[in-house]
């Protein structure tokens, strides 16, 4: 049994070996023949890894408006009109704790008038609670993002988008700079966190600030041209058990508010969507991978089979000192997926240095992305997987025209 | 030790236009160890043929050829490509080195094929078989910076660097002046003596298959045996028909 394994362990290592001194002997043509494999296996692997950071910050976009796998918003309402909103928030507050939710936000839109150096001008707020900012992924170019001691403050935390700031003269946050709010009650806000501008178009000021700090400023009757404040109530819970919860939530909740109210609740979050919204994407970036692989497989196999033809000699003298028909056909067959194993492993190097170069994530939106995914473990497996198998199918049929060569002929050839 | 047995041994071909073409027929031949066989013939006499089919290079299409006692045509076609590496070695006419490789590399290439200590062992191997041969100082020099005398001196220590029972030279001496020619010849008989290997020698110099103890004759594709004058004149006479 152990002469056997070690003759079979010989025969391996032997062939790779054999295989190994012929890439060394031919190295300028297995250079030539595998810069097109190692070029397919780069494009192959930069594209699967870029596709995963494109796919991130695609994934990350998504969750910036709709939050993070399971979001679940909820309105309520009742029959005779709007419910008082500290009422609502205990009744929000008991049903948290009674599911053990860690995670949650209320979310609603107001506008406060800012006194800008030239003059007065409504701003949009978005009103929200501490847990937003991670439950939405919201970037800050300057300063913090809200906490619970934020609340508490006299003059109310605001985090201003870039616009705002820009009309202010970009002072540092380090300075504490405040801003007027005007209405029936002036206060000062202090701006404690600034977020980068969105787009092009995100050139007018909006701001955002604590429901605890807002609340207080809205006049007891409210605005008949902007209405009344109403927050959805949102919650990261779960992704596995998101539906469940959020039947039970519902109810818990309804049951909190009493007779005649009426709580909706939905997921907000991708994920919620039926199927992956990210399919295409793949489909498309895997597609683009196996037209360049099959390309270069098709530029190695053709110099295979030229190379195995003008080697029908030295076979032949390798048949006649004893090398079987077997040992051949691996032989010729391992040159190759030796040789691209190789290139696999060189082009997943230049792939992963790629990926990895700032340029290319400032390309992907990389800029944008918060968790950054590594290099994508798969994407290196593939490329080499790939570069074997490339090597296997494209070394096959010279290997079985190697196989075919009559010695005696090849001697004489 | 009989190391090959031809009874009426016969090869044919078929030629393009599906005719059968008979190379040899009716050949009987025992090589054993330590024997020292020429065969001369005219060109397209079948020599190479016979050599073939002795070194299980080729089966035969008639009679019976036993190497080492089997029948070769019962030896499935793995087992007897590892048998013709391990108990057969060839010498040819063009030296055959493999090219862009060292003389060392070249004499490892059989010991590729044979497992166990001498896979692991091929460098030291070659390396005293090329010192044997007298290239100890040539070892890294690659075949075309070789003469045509070392070249085959490279050829004759890969032929027996298995140490093979049976060496089979195919015009050993054809592509080398005389001079060179005989020293080579030398070499072959000195080493083939020292592991007792019988040594088969087809040639169309009088003077190489002077040097056998047996000789035969190959006319028409039949082997006849002959002594060493009769070689040497059916040397010579073909000699002076390839001239006319």
């Amino acid at each position: 049994m152990m002469g056997w394994l070690a003759r079979a362990a010989t025969g391996i290592v032997s062939t790779i070996v054999e295989a190994l001194e012929e890439l060394r002997i031919h190295r300028g043509r297995v250079l030539l023949s595998l810069i097109g494999v190692a070029v397919a296996v780069c494009a192959l692997t930069t594209v699967v890894g870029a596709g995963a950071i494109a796919e991130q910050a695609g994934r990350e976009t998504s969750e910036r408006f709709g939050g993070r796998p399971a979001t679940v918003s909820m309105s309520v309402s009742t029959g005779s009109g709007m419910p008082d909103n500290e009422t609502v928030a205990a009744a929000w507050q008991t049903t948290l704790d009674r599911h053990g939710i860690e995670y949650a936000s209320r979310s609603g839109y107001g506008t406060l008038t800012v006194q800008f150096a030239d003059g007065a001008v409504p701003v949009p707020v978005q009103v929200v609670d501490p847990d937003y900012g991670l439950m939405h992924r919201v970037r800050l170019a300057e300063g913090t993002w809200f906490t619970e001691r934020d609340a508490d403050r006299l003059a109310p935390a605001v985090i201003v988008n870039e616009a705002f700031w820009d009309r202010l003269g970009r002072p540092a946050l380090s300075t504490h700079p405040t801003v007027e709010i005007v209405g029936s009650q002036p206060i000062t806000g202090v701006i404690t966190g600034v977020t980068p501008a969105q787009s092009e178009w995100d050139s007018e000021p909006t701001a955002f600030m604590l429901t605890d700090s807002f609340l207080p400023l809205q006049p007891v009757t409210p605005d008949p041209m902007m209405g009344a404040y109403m927050p959805s109530y949102e919650m990261w819970i779960p992704d596995g058990s998101a539906d469940e919860l959020l039947m039970s939530v519902d109810q818990a909740f309804e049951a909190e508010l009493g007779e005649g109210a009426t709580v909706d609740g939905w997921r907000s979050d991708y994920a919620a969507q039926e199927g992956d919204p990210f399919l295409p994407l793949k489909l498309m970036v895997i597609g683009v991978a196996v037209v360049i692989l099959l390309l270069g497989a098709l530029g190695l196999l053709t110099i295979a089979l030229v190379t195995v033809r003008g080697r029908i000699r030295e076979i032949g003298i390798r048949r006649s000192f004893g090398a079987t028909a077997g040992r051949v056909f691996f032989s010729v067959l391992m040159e190759t997926v030796v040789g691209t194993f190789v290139a696999g492993v060189v082009g997943v190097g230049v792939a992963i240095a790629l990926v990895r170069s700032p340029l290319m994530g400032m390309a992907l939106g990389g800029a944008e992305v918060q968790d950054m995914p590594g290099f994508p473990v798969e994407a290196a497996l593939i490329g080499i997987g790939a570069a074997v198998a490339v090597g296997a199918l494209a070394g096959l049929l010279p290997a079985l025209g190697a196989v075919r060569v009559k010695v005696i002929d090849a001697i004489r050839f | 030790m009989t190391l090959v047995e031809a009874r009426g041994v016969g090869r044919t071909v078929e030629l393009p236009d599906g005719r059968p073409l008979t190379i040899l027929s009716g050949v009987d031949l025992t090589v054993s160890e330590g024997d020292r066989v020429s065969i001369v013939g005219r060109s397209g006499s079948g020599k190479s043929t016979l050599l073939n089919l002795l070194g299980l290079l080729d089966a035969p299409t008639e009679g019976e050829l036993a190497f080492l006692g089997h029948d070769v045509r019962r030896i499935r076609s793995g087992a007897r490509d590892r048998l013709r590496g391990s108990e057969v070695g060839f010498v040819f006419q063009q030296f055959n080195l493999l090219p862009g490789r060292t003389a060392l590399e070249n004499v490892q290439t059989p010991l590729l094929y044979s497992g166990g200590r001498e896979f692991w062992r091929r460098e030291r191997i070659a390396r005293d078989m090329l010192e044997r041969v007298g290239l100890g100082e040539r070892l890294t020099t690659k075949p075309e910076r070789l003469s045509g005398g070392e070249q085959q001196r490279v050829a004759i220590a890969r032929a027996l660097v298995r140490k093979p029972r049976l060496i089979l030279a195919d015009e050993p001496t054809g592509a080398l002046d005389l001079e060179t020619g005989a020293e080579v010849m030398s070499l072959i008989e000195a080493v083939a003596a020292e592991t007792g290997a019988a040594l088969v020698t087809i040639t169309h110099d009088a003077t190489i298959a002077a040097r056998s103890n047996r000789h035969f004759l190959l006319r028409g594709g039949r082997l006849e045996t002959a002594d060493a004058a009769g070689a040497s004149s059916a040397v010579e006479a073909d000699v002076a028909e390839a001239a006319a």
